[in-house]
């Protein structure tokens, strides 16, 4: 077992980030011009990267899998970012958004990062309001802030619920910029199959051509993997239909540390499950529980009628709900975290009070949101004695204008009217907070191999707060990447081009032209989506949002068969030198065979419960998670030897210099 | 429910393509219409055939990927939203289904209902941004108010998703709405002004090279657009486009 080094800088807290950029190397503008950079994917953090390098004088390439850089799921992020501004002068601070990612994460990410994080996301919403980003604005023309779960401040800028799709679009332009300036080359419909390494430095990808089935090797100086989370390996979730590891993985096999892989975040504001013909999971925003109130029948009865469809819930007064977070969160109510709403979700419909026909449902009630708004809207209106009928529509217009978008997506997936009746929800995989391990400047263990968003560990911890995520995208993008990056690439400025003829090259290429062939050869008679569904199921029911020993030690071996299963049987339809999407989806669900297996070992050794890794033997009396800093304050980083479960552990300890470790506590 | 297809094959950029039937039983109303043709490729894969290939990622109706003709009308019948969010329950047992890829001369066909939609890309690269650069400290965000109206404006030109459904409804094809919502995204903003003539003038000479129609005011684009980008967007353009000609 070996230590990892984190590389944080020394010094006081605050003083860390500025100390390390006038500490580390820089390469001269001209220099940067004979220095290439491969950037892989290009959601929030590829694209902020990419465009950003470019402009600092670099040539940079981009790949995604998409038709377009514009379409990466960043885009579907709904409710906002985070940023320490304090414009609403209500006592938030740098130090308070690091302090609440740090609790928020169940004392499980890097002070230094996390520091750094809140640091610099003040940055981001000038940035992105430079760039022409329309974020809400209050009417007298300034900026309007939103609240999200696990704190007390309201710091989250937004863009209604498409906070997501204008940042990405922000990246996207930026990156146009660049293209149209000749830096940036975009490749759209590439997948990235393999990393090169020379000389024990990443200094290439092997991608295939998606349209044409074309095999290419790209070299550079760098690599940058900013391909996002690996949420799919359970099948349904909320992330995009291609979302996959394989970057990830293929820089893992090649030497690239796992980091904290079954850290994932269930959230629990989703469209439940109708049927097995589900392809995927939508998410409701979190911003709706600002205003929504989470609740149960308070009876066992009358959560029957309702399943029955005999009630209906509108039909149960006030005494007769139990508004479960209220009563177990006084403090935080509907705002607690993600991780902490999803269990209490889970705890009620396994005790019996689920409200959909398969039990698995809660409300989230909008009505008293609705007459609170509609009182205050008339007022400010100047109508001295609205009735009833006029305060419920003029809070329907305002919770329109609020979230009208989630609201006509809920109704056009469950055809039910949420402003009408509340809605049904439970939750889904949403986030993994595990990744590749990264040092301060976003490295991984293979020099020259970064990984930036959320396809690196590094911020979050065991459980990430809500609006976070496109936080960190653009902070490692913008702002922290493209100078980490530079101390790196100062080495190289006499290396000149990377040729694609090497040895290594070759040997990669021919590497994957094996696999796909081998893929291909498979004589079954089950459809990748048959695998991708039975691990999907695996993962639910004993990697999911509890686990226990045994289970998980069922699922090491369930997977390990599904896989040699796969590899004997899969059946691939068409060719290799073609547009092929089940070819696509089969090299992806490969992956996530080797993956889930991993996953489950990480949850099996790791014997406490933290954030949204919840073990059933470490919990409290009253069904709260418990930690053990003792024995598991550290990060677990995997190495690749052959087989997933022989992975080898690499311990990086957390130290906390600046906050004292805590039971967390929302009550 | 028991519905009868018809699907545009095609294999690739280069061969002829057809409309094949197909015959899809045990269909169900809280499908979406995409998980309806997944179910159709899985009896096409269990049976050695190629599966008919479309695009798809989010399947929430965000990211502007999916993209299918469905008895004449981009995303289908259904108004405000994508094929994705399209559901089952708008179609009744024994229907016939046409479905095809986008029809414009700029979105050639890549396979079967996938399109090249590159030069949607290219427009945005000849001038779909304001010259920032993100490396710099740029002045505090809220040093620059910006009515909310305005704001708000801009906000509803920026939710255009991309798609193409508003080339696919025209009988021109024309991409007038697609490039007037990023247009009018920034004219609407004290940021875009600085560019704003090069911009609209860059954009435009663009649109045109792709070998996108004319706009000849019918407002299909308008009708089928998923996100509502209304028709002002255009109108503001072609003044931007005016003001910015007469400037020279």
């Amino acid at each position: 077992m070996g230590i990892l080094d984190s590389k944080a800088p020394s010094g006081p807290l605050a003083d860390k980030w500025t100390k390390h950029k006038n500490e580390i190397d820089l390469v001269n503008p001209a220099n940067k011009r004979n220095i290439d950079v491969i950037v892989v994917g290009t959601g929030l953090a590829g694209g902020s990267a990419a465009a950003t390098l470019a402009e600092l004088g670099y040539n940079v390439k981009t790949f995604c899998y998409q038709d377009s850089p514009r379409r990466a799921h960043s885009i579907a992020a709904q409710g906002g970012v985070n940023a320490a501004k304090n414009y609403q002068g209500d006592g938030d601070s740098v130090y308070r958004l690091f302090y609440d990612t740090i609790k928020g994460g169940d004392y499980r990410s890097r002070e230094a990062n996390v520091y750094r994080l809140a640091e610099v996301s003040t940055n981001i919403i000038d940035q992105c309001v430079a760039q022409g980003v329309p974020f809400a604005r209050e009417y007298g023309g300034l900026l309007d802030n939103r609240s999200f779960g696990g704190v007390l401040v309201s710091r989250t800028f937004y863009a209604k619920g498409q906070t997501g799709q204008q940042l990405l679009l922000g990246a996207y332009a930026a990156m146009n910029r660049q293209i149209q300036r000749g830096k940036i080359k975009s490749y759209t419909r590439h997948e990235m199959l393999d990393l090169v390494l020379v000389d024990g430095k990443a200094r290439g990808i092997i991608a295939r051509n998606l349209v044409t089935g074309e095999i290419e090797r790209h070299s550079a100086h760098a690599v940058v993997l900013a391909t996002g989370g690996y949420g799919n390996l359970f099948f349904l979730s909320t992330y995009c239909m291609g979302a996959n590891v394989m970057a990830a993985w293929r820089a893992h096999r090649r030497g690239a540390y796992f980091a904290n892989p079954c850290f994932t975040q269930i959230h629990p504001t989703c469209i439940p499950v109708s049927g097995d013909h589900q392809s995927k999971l939508t998410l409701m925003s979190e911003s709706l529980r600002n205003d929504g109130r989470i609740w149960v029948p308070k009876r066992l009865e009358d959560a029957q009628a309702i399943r029955e469809g005999k009630l209906k819930p509108t039909q149960l007064a006030e005494e007769e709900r139990d508004y479960y977070l209220e009563r177990r969160y006084p403090a935080f109510g509907n705002l607690v975290p993600r991780d902490v709403a999803s269990r209490a979700a889970k705890e009620r419909c396994d005790a019996g009070f689920g409200v959909n026909k398969t039990g698995e449902a809660v409300y989230l009630d909008f009505a008293s949101a609705i007459m609170r708004y509609g009182k205050e809207k008339a007022l400010t209106s100047g109508m001295k004695d609205p009735d009833e009928k006029t305060i419920r529509q003029l809070g329907e217009e305002v919770v329109e204008a609020k979230y009208g978008n989630l609201f006509q997506m809920y109704e056009k997936i469950v055809d039910e009217n949420p402003y009408k009746t509340p809605m049904k929800i439970y939750p889904a995989v949403h986030y993994t907070m595990g990744g590749l391990w990264v040092d301060y400047n976003l490295q991984t263990t293979i020099p020259g191999c970064y990984a930036a968003g959320e396809a690196n560990f590094s911020d979050h911890g065991a459980n990430r707060l809500g609006a976070s995520a496109l936080m960190q995208g653009l902070a490692d993008g913008y702002f922290v990447l493209p100078y980490t990056i530079g101390d790196y690439l100062s080495d190289d400025i006499r290396t000149g081009p990377i040729s694609t003829d090497s040895p290594e090259f070759e040997e990669a290429e021919v590497a994957v032209r094996d696999r796909i062939q081998k893929l291909m050869s498979g004589r079954g008679i089950h459809s990748v989506d048959y695998y991708h569904k039975k691990l999907g199921k695996i993962m639910w029911n004993k990697c999911g949002m509890s686990r226990n020993a045994k289970e998980l030690k069922e699922a090491i071996k369930e997977i390990a068969e599904l896989r040699k299963d796969f590899w004997e049987n899969v059946k691939i339809p068409g060719t290799l030198d073609s547009k092929n999407q089940e070819l696509e989806k089969a090299g992806r669900v490969a992956d996530f065979l080797e993956l889930g297996e991993l996953f489950a070992k990480d949850a099996l050794e790791r014997n406490e419960s933290c954030g949204g890794h919840f073990r059933e033997e470490y919990q409290t009396k009253e069904g709260e998670a418990l930690r053990d800093d003792e024995n598991f304050k550290f990060v677990s980083a995997w190495e690749y030897v052959g087989d997933p479960s022989a992975s080898k552990l690499h311990k990086e300890d957390l130290v906390y210099e600046n906050i004292e470790l805590k039971t967390r506590s929302y009550k | 429910m028991k519905l009868y297809l018809k699907i545009w094959r095609q294999k690739d950029a280069n061969s002829k393509g057809a409309m094949v039937d197909y015959t899809l039983n045990g269909v169900e109303s809280d499908m979406s219409f995409l998980e309806m043709l997944d179910i159709l490729n899985e009896e096409l894969i269990s049976k050695g055939e190629e599966p008919v290939e479309f695009d798809h990622d989010c399947r929430e109706g965000i990211c502007g990927t999916c993209s299918l003709m469905i008895n004449g009308r981009p995303h289908g019948p259904d108004s405000r939203i994508t094929v994705c969010q399209l559901h089952m329950r708008s179609f009744n047992d024994g229907d016939e289904i046409v479905i095809e890829p986008w029809r414009a001369t700029a979105f050639p066909v890549i396979k079967d209902l996938i399109v090249d939609r590159t030069a949607f890309d290219r427009i945005q690269q000849a001038g779909g941004y304001i010259s920032v650069n993100t490396s710099g400290r740029p002045v505090d965000a809220n040093a620059i108010p910006i009515e909310k109206d305005m704001a708000d404006k801009s906000f509803n030109a920026a939710t255009c998703i991309g798609c193409g459904a508003c080339v696919a409804a025209c009988k021109n094809a024309s991409a007038m709405l697609f490039t007037s919502a990023k247009v009018s995204q920034f004219a609407l903003l004290p940021q875009g002004q600085v560019e704003a003539a090069e911009r609209v003038q860059n954009m435009v000479r663009q649109m045109d090279l792709e070998g996108f129609g004319n706009c000849t005011n019918t407002g299909a684009c308008e009708v089928e657009c998923p996100k509502g980008i209304s028709l002002e967007n255009i109108a503001r353009m072609n003044r931007e486009y005016l003001s910015a000609s007469v400037k020279g």
